[in-house]
């Protein structure tokens, strides 16, 4: 996926939305630019399907040499699918966060939960300013 | 949560929060002691060493270290640190204090500070030791040096932890000012001096072509005054990474000619993995793996250096130094905490904080841990009372809610095959 396609989280979680597709299905995943920040990735933990998550909910933890964060949900619903291999293969993750390296499927709560995240341009603001 | 994970408790977002945030925090988490005083400096301006702008130029991913602006890796930890175990890595160190002792009463000034006999050491030689207090508690670990310098005068160097320098150049002061300290000039020279770290099977290839002195002719944990560039200099056989190496003391000035020779140096070696330089976060690693504590996480003003596992760093026969009588009766208290090894069963880190339990019962906490690059595995550093801490005792870690199983092992984790004169 282009990065430009996705809306991001402030705490760097991306999500893409088929917004042609009812119901409306969410694939979640983390930023290149916070896997990058994060470097040397060494564990990854991802929900059971069927975890429902509100916006702004931990759902799984990601792991470096350095620290240990948790992943934040960008939005509300339910987890329809797992990227169950990715723990076992985080060069994925570390090679293509914003396609093959993707966490989860959600099945959207509430729509309108979309339009508080940060667009491309934005959230290419927010890690400028961060740098 | 438990207070296992209360350092990583989640953090709401109110801005850039989240993975970057904890990224950058993760190697400024200090003890409380330490806090209060990071904290009192977060507002001023960050220290920097005379390599700032070269790490900066070169992607250094700086961060406040003890209110030192310094690299934490340049690209991959790991990849540095593999580096270094296998080839050499090159490191800023500058940040360390450095505190120099002349006149004639040096000698006897320091031994009253510190756990090591100082007035018996020779020119050249080089002791890892302990600065504590009254009570026994560890103020600061530190090398001193015997040196003589460029006119062949004896003094005393001691390098402390960035952490403590404040600390312990006022605890230095106060001493100075209340100790009948005849003919003892003290200096705190860290900002007019470099210092850096070349560590690794390699280091010693590197650094010979640059140094008037090569280091192979000198034992290890010794050291000598050379000239370099015309300008005095200090080369050692000493570093925190459990591999063979030096540290060198340049004047300020000279620091980054010295870097970027070494770094060309390092390209005619043409190893596999190249030499590189490292930042802090694979020094840590790396002085994990070969079990050296670091202060604020295995030391602080309440462990004594016997539950440290330090018993060689202290000499309590016939001398007498401050927390002398403190440190001899901890010695005989078997309901101390000690510093034990753990290797976990999960591939994921047992950080600072985490609970350790044996059943049910909260016995310890984590000090430091890391999955370990050179081993493949999660290894960790931890206090527990003394029963549960031979060897192949079985325990438990909290890992953020999740009890995980941890085995004590020998320490150091990791130890270099032995072809040098160590």
């Amino acid at each position: 996926m282009k990065p430009e396609d996705l809306l991001y989280a402030p705490t760097h979680e991306w999500i893409h939305v088929d917004r042609n597709t009812k119901p409306l299905i969410g694939v979640v995943g983390v930023s290149a630019f916070a896997v990058e920040q994060l470097s040397d990735l060494v564990f990854l933990e991802l929900p059971q399907v069927g975890r429902e998550v509100k916006a702004g909910e931990s759902f799984g933890e990601i792991e470096s040499v350095k620290s240990v964060s948790d992943i934040y949900s960008p939005v509300s619903g339910v987890v329809t699918e797992v990227n169950s291999s990715l723990p076992e293969n985080l060069e994925t993750l570390q090679n293509d966060a914003h396609g093959a390296g993707w966490f989860i499927k959600l099945r959207l709560a509430d729509e309108s939960e979309l339009d508080k995240l940060l667009d491309w341009a934005a959230y290419q603001k927010q890690c400028e300013e961060h740098d | 949560m438990d207070a296992g994970g209360r350092r990583f408790a989640p953090l709401r977002p109110f801005r850039a929060t989240g993975f970057v945030r904890e990224a950058r925090q993760a190697l400024t988490a200090f003890s409380p002691a330490i806090g209060t005083r990071y904290n009192a400096v977060m507002n001023s301006p960050l220290a920097q060493t005379p390599l700032h702008a070269w790490h900066v130029q070169h992607g250094g991913r700086m961060v406040d270290f003890a209110g030192w602006s310094m690299p934490v890796q340049y690209a991959s930890i790991v990849e540095e640190h593999h580096a270094t175990r296998r080839a050499a890595g090159m490191f800023d160190v500058s940040h360390m204090g450095r505190l120099r002792f002349t006149g004639a009463g040096a000698a006897a000034f320091v031994d009253r500070l510190v756990t090591r006999r100082v007035t018996d050491m020779e020119v050249g030689q080089i002791r890892y030791a302990l600065m504590c207090n009254e009570n026994g508690g560890i103020l600061d670990d530190v090398l001193v040096y015997r040196l003589a310098d460029e006119n062949a005068s004896p003094y005393l160097m001691m390098v402390v932890n960035a952490g403590n320098r404040a600390k312990i150049v006022a605890w230095i002061q106060f001493q100075l000012n209340h100790a009948e300290a005849d003919d003892v000039v003290f200096h705190d020279e860290t900002t007019e001096t470099a210092m850096i770290a070349i560590q690794g099977p390699r280091a010693l290839d590197l650094a010979a072509p640059l140094l008037e002195t090569p280091p192979k002719s000198l034992p290890y944990y010794s050291g000598t005054v050379m000239a370099l560039q015309d300008r005095p200099a200090i080369i050692s056989r000493t570093g925190y990474t459990g591999e063979d190496g030096c540290e060198v003391i340049v004047p300020a000035d000279v620091g980054l000619g010295l870097w970027q020779a070494l770094l060309q140096q390092g390209e005619k070696l043409q190893t596999t993995p190249s030499v590189t330089p490292a930042g802090l976060g694979a020094r840590d690693t790396l002085r994990l793996e070969a079990a050296m504590p670091l202060y604020g996480h295995e030391l602080n003003e309440h462990i004594t250096p016997f539950q440290a596992g330090l018993k060689f760093a202290v000499s309590l026969k016939d001398r007498d130094f401050i927390g002398r009588d403190a440190i001899r009766h901890a010695q005989d208290d078997a309901a101390l905490p000690v510093r034990v090894g753990l290797e976990l069963g999960v591939r994921r880190a047992a950080r600072q904080g985490y609970g350790v339990f044996a059943g049910d019962r909260a016995i310890g906490e984590i000090t430091s841990g890391a999955v370990s690059p050179t081993l493949d595995k999660s290894i960790a550093l931890a206090y527990v009372p003394p029963e549960f801490a031979s060897e192949g005792t079985q325990l438990e870690v909290d890992l953020r809610g999740r009890r995980e199983n941890a085995r004590v092992v020998r320490l150091p984790f990791y130890r270099r095959s032995q072809n040098s004169d160590q």
